[in-house]
């Protein structure tokens, strides 16, 4: 039986497609009208909002709750403080990465853990002798992404904590008189908040938001939209850029957290002062220089890809869709048919507002360096060929307000 | 007049900084020309420019969507980096004139739904439509973005580029080459008459061939403008349109941004009097107020008019160019009535939501309609009831308005640059009443909603902007003023009769509209002959 989210009821009312995903068993809208790129377009210049409500949300509270995440988790847990939240990960012992999610700190021993994935079996593992309680409270949220540019004069009309609330900070507030938590997070890469609000006060909550957004013309946007945002954000998906560790047969699907770009997340492995479950590979791959592959962003050259398509007598292609594969990437030593492996790009788009396509992929790290002309595969009128990229940093899409 | 002229030594100076001349311009000082771009108003931008009439409410006066620019331009010139932000027109209105209405979007199978609820015979004809005109398109953009060859000419080089033309027309299908002509020379009635029956059908597809033309649909000459609209895409999707972040004026500061960050200098409220020359060669410019600015290199982004007649003395040209540039067809027949709203206007049928208001809502029921708003037209009088494109451009980029207000751009045809017995300024509030009362009529209780009305005749287009007659192309688009023929036979490629003048504005190649063909197409005519 297929679930709903606490915020479906009103949204559904405000969907002219029903058109839904399972997203972890609950319908997940793909788009609230015929043009997804318009809802994209909220959040790049004004302000949407999306249904974030079936990550799965864990409580993790008790003396040993710090302990527990500073073991398990792969960033420093110790270094957040009360109100504020870390995007972080977990991994394997073999530091091949799990999940990814968001953590939440609301006290010294009380913290709130997402993640896209059930994890509750494994940190109870990890709990064992610990004194720490886990509760899985996914069905007692739903959990509002307000995302965009107005998104933070819509949220301050109703809950002045929205005003100066800083990147990744987070704070209790009240809307529609429902106690809410309201942090500085989401999967956009723009200015943004996110709303964690009980289950049975979601309805109230979200007309509110609409309410005070409709001068900004706020709409929800759909999974399809949300697509094209976090890859200009560069933001990796798992089941996209890579597989739970523990449910892969091969290694080959399996990354580890340098390997993804979460490098910024290893204070303290290199030298061993820190310790969690998977860091001593992580240790020892960064001492050996170990990693089989680096994440960086390509962005296809646009004169290349307008020719390939033109002498084809095709138009080129311009879809703000992803494409639902993943494509292998070429490096050409020397002459032009003397090419070999590079590696493969696992999120391939349009970007409407950078006018390129744009892509997240993993190459051998000699590779990796910016600026670095590699090839794309692709098909045109049914032949395989390749279209010139070039490896860029990520985030692709970084404006000033995101944390500002 | 005696120059001072130290420190206004330049490599090229372009005359006027509308969207033609700052392309130009950019192109210009990227290939490292110390380049100056003088515009005579305060603001840059020509006919594209957004101005904050009231406070919090910006109005595009004059040109208001996006849709030709060449694709390549944006890459060349990196506007992205200098903030390029087209924002998706999600839908296309088309009020019925019944009460009813056209309502199309993103999703293809949808909106043959939307012709099937109308007639079930149009939905498959609407798909054919498209094909067969997106293979029209395919087939000449190449012409649309290379310079014209000039088939008069027995230089080798120039026979190159015939032989090119004809190597590719001869690649053309028999059907596409049929249809290529019958749009090129007809009108959009006839040929829309090929795949549709209904009315409202027709009239929606019908609007573009008439946009800025002293033509109605059933004119022969109608299908040439339709085609022309249609070369324009948007996210690779042809004939597609967007709204610029911040409205065409938007635009054109980007493309101000992206000139000075190649070196280019913009002068502003820097009226150029006329072009000096020295032994049939420009050598500079000299201002209104006698400044002068020296260069080998002078490029006239105004219309073929003020280019060949204004600017330089035409008794230094050939009689039979100031001949053709004389008889051109200018004959604005195009107005703006912008609005200030208070809220968003109520279509009946569609009551509670928003959705219709995303990109243009087209009033011209018919075919029928606009050709009877072109009637008035040819006997110098506006129409009594306009054909109106109009645009709330605020429900899409909300930084346009203040929270909840809306500005609303209105293109209104027909309204014709010499009135008969009247003159513009007598008639110019009558005028919008008329425009007012066609939107009333579709949307009850519109004029509660309007705090503030704007009337852009054509003489004010002309004397803002500089276009002759107030024509928004800078020149007519009829068939004997277009490619190897635009401005004049023998001058489609640029250059002048002068050494070192050129010409870049939407008079040349391919034409008007926003769309920067002209500005880079010159500048690369301008590096060629530098380079040799």
């Amino acid at each position: 039986m297929i679930r709903t989210t606490p915020f479906h009821e009103r949204l559904s009312e405000l969907n002219s497609q029903h058109l839904y995903t399972h997203w972890q068993g609950q319908l997940s809208p793909l788009r609230y009208t015929h043009a997804p790129k318009h809802e994209y377009f909220a959040v790049r210049n004004s302000v949407g909002v999306f249904d974030t409500s079936p990550l799965y949300k864990y409580a993790v509270t008790g003396p040993d709750a710090e302990r527990l995440l500073a073991g398990s988790l792969v960033r420093d847990i110790r270094t957040c403080r009360p109100g504020r939240a870390h995007y972080t990960a977990w991994c394997d012992d073999r530091g091949f990465l799990m999940h990814d999610g968001v953590v939440f700190r609301h006290s010294a021993d009380e913290f709130l853990l997402t993640a896209g994935r059930p994890a509750l079996s494994w940190f109870q593992e990890l709990a064992t002798g610990l004194r720490v309680r886990l509760d899985d409270v996914s069905d007692d949220y739903g959990m509002l992404a307000v995302q965009g540019p107005r998104s933070r004069a819509v949220l301050a009309s109703l809950m002045p904590e929205a005003e100066a609330l800083a990147y990744f900070d987070h704070v209790p507030a009240k809307v529609a008189d429902a106690s809410i938590t309201l942090s500085r997070t989401g999967y956009t890469g723009d200015l943004g908040f996110e709303l964690m609000v009980a289950a049975d006060d979601a309805t109230a909550v979200l007309d509110a938001v609409l309410e005070a957004g409709r001068p900004h013309s706020i709409r929800p946007f759909g999974e399809e939209a949300l697509m094209t945002l976090r890859i200009e954000a560069g933001l990796p998906l798992v089941d996209v850029e890579w597989h739970d560790a523990r449910l892969t047969l091969s290694d080959a699907d399996c990354v580890t957290p340098p390997e993804l770009g979460l490098g910024w997340m290893l204070r303290g492995v290199r030298d061993g002062s820190r310790r969690f479950v998977g860091s001593e590979a992580i240790r020892r791959e960064l001492v050996d220089g170990t990693s089989r592959w680096a994440t960086t962003g390509i962005v296809v050259d646009p004169h290349d890809w307008d020719r390939l398509y033109r002498e084809a007598d095709l138009f080129p292609p311009k879809s703000e869709h992803p494409l639902p594969y993943e494509s292998m990437l070429y490096h050409h030593e020397g002459v032009d048919d003397d090419r070999t492996e590079a590696g493969y790009c696992t999120s391939f788009v349009y970007s409407p507002v950078l006018q390129r396509h744009i892509g997240i992929a993993r190459v051998r790290p000699d590779l990796a360096a910016t600026g670095t002309d590699l090839r794309l595969e692709l098909a045109v009128n049914h032949h395989n060929t390749t279209v010139r990229v070039t490896t860029t940093p990520m985030p692709f899409f970084d404006p000033e307000r995101k944390k500002a | 007049m005696t120059g001072h002229t130290s420190g206004h030594e330049y490599d090229a100076i372009v005359v006027g900084g509308g969207h033609n001349g700052l392309t130009n311009a950019a192109y210009l000082a990227k290939a490292g020309l110390r380049t100056l771009v003088l515009e005579e108003n305060d603001l840059v931008g020509g006919a594209a420019i957004t101005e904050e009439l009231m406070p919090g409410f910006s109005f595009t006066t004059f040109s208001y969507a996006l849709s030709l620019l060449r694709p390549e331009i944006i890459h060349e010139l990196d506007l992205v980096k200098h903030g390029f932000l087209p924002l998706m027109m999600p839908s296309s209105f088309h009020p019925t004139g019944d009460g009813d209405y056209l309502l199309f979007g993103d999703d293809h199978a949808q909106n043959l739904q939307e012709v099937r609820r109308h007639s079930p015979r149009d939905a498959d004809a609407y798909e054919r439509y498209h094909r067969d005109l997106d293979r029209v398109c395919q087939a000449i953009r190449p012409l649309f973005d290379h310079a014209p060859p000039d088939v008069f000419s027995k230089d080798p080089e120039d026979e190159v580029d015939v032989k090119w033309l004809m190597d590719h027309l001869g690649g053309i299908d028999r059907k596409t080459m049929h249809d290529v002509v019958r749009l090129l020379t007809g009108s959009a009635a006839d040929w829309l008459d090929d795949y549709f029956e209904h009315e409202a059908i027709k009239g929606y597809h019908a609007s573009s061939s008439i946009i800025g033309s002293k033509v109605g649909p059933m004119s022969p000459g109608s299908g040439l403008v339709l085609l022309f609209h249609k070369m324009g895409e948007h996210d690779g999707h042809l004939g597609s349109w967007a709204f610029h972040k911040g409205g065409n004026g938007g635009f054109t500061q980007v493309l101000a941004r992206a000139a000075r960050a190649y070196g280019a200098e913009i002068r502003l409220g820097a009226q150029v009097s006329s072009v000096l020359t020295d032994g049939g060669r420009a050598v500079g410019v000299v201002l209104e107020d006698g400044t002068e600015f020296r260069a080998r290199t002078v490029v006239s982004a105004l219309d073929p008019r003020r280019t060949f007649l204004d600017l330089v003395d035409p008794r230094e040209l050939p009689l039979d160019l100031v001949d053709n540039i004389r008889r051109m067809k200018f004959r604005g027949v195009s107005a703006k009535v912008n609005f200030a709203l208070d809220g968003l206007p109520v279509f009946p049928a569609l009551p509670d939501t928003v959705d219709h208001y995303g990109g243009f809502l087209n009033i011209g029921p018919t075919i029928e309609y606009v050709e009877r708003a072109f009637d008035a037209a040819k006997y110098g009088w506006y129409s009594e009831r306009p054909f109106i494109d109009a645009a709330i451009q605020s429900v899409v980029d909300p930084d346009m308005a203040p929270p909840g207000k809306h500005v609303m751009s209105c293109f209104v045809q027909y309204a014709p640059y010499e009135l008969r017995g009247s003159d513009w300024e007598t008639e110019r509030e009558s005028f919008g009443d008329k425009a007012q009362a066609v939107l009333e009529s579709h949307f009850p209780g519109f004029g509660d909603l309007v705090l503030h009305r704007e009337v852009v005749t054509p003489v004010d287009i002309e004397t803002r902007t500089g276009l002759t007659e107030g024509n928004i192309f800078a020149g007519e688009f009829l068939a004997p003023q277009m490619y190897f023929f635009r401005p004049a036979p023998g001058w489609s490629r640029y250059a002048t009769p002068i050494d070192g003048y050129y010409q870049c504005g939407s008079g040349t190649h391919p034409g008007g509209c926003v769309i920067g063909a002209p500005g880079k197409l010159a500048s690369q005519r301008v590096l060629r002959d530098l380079s040799r």
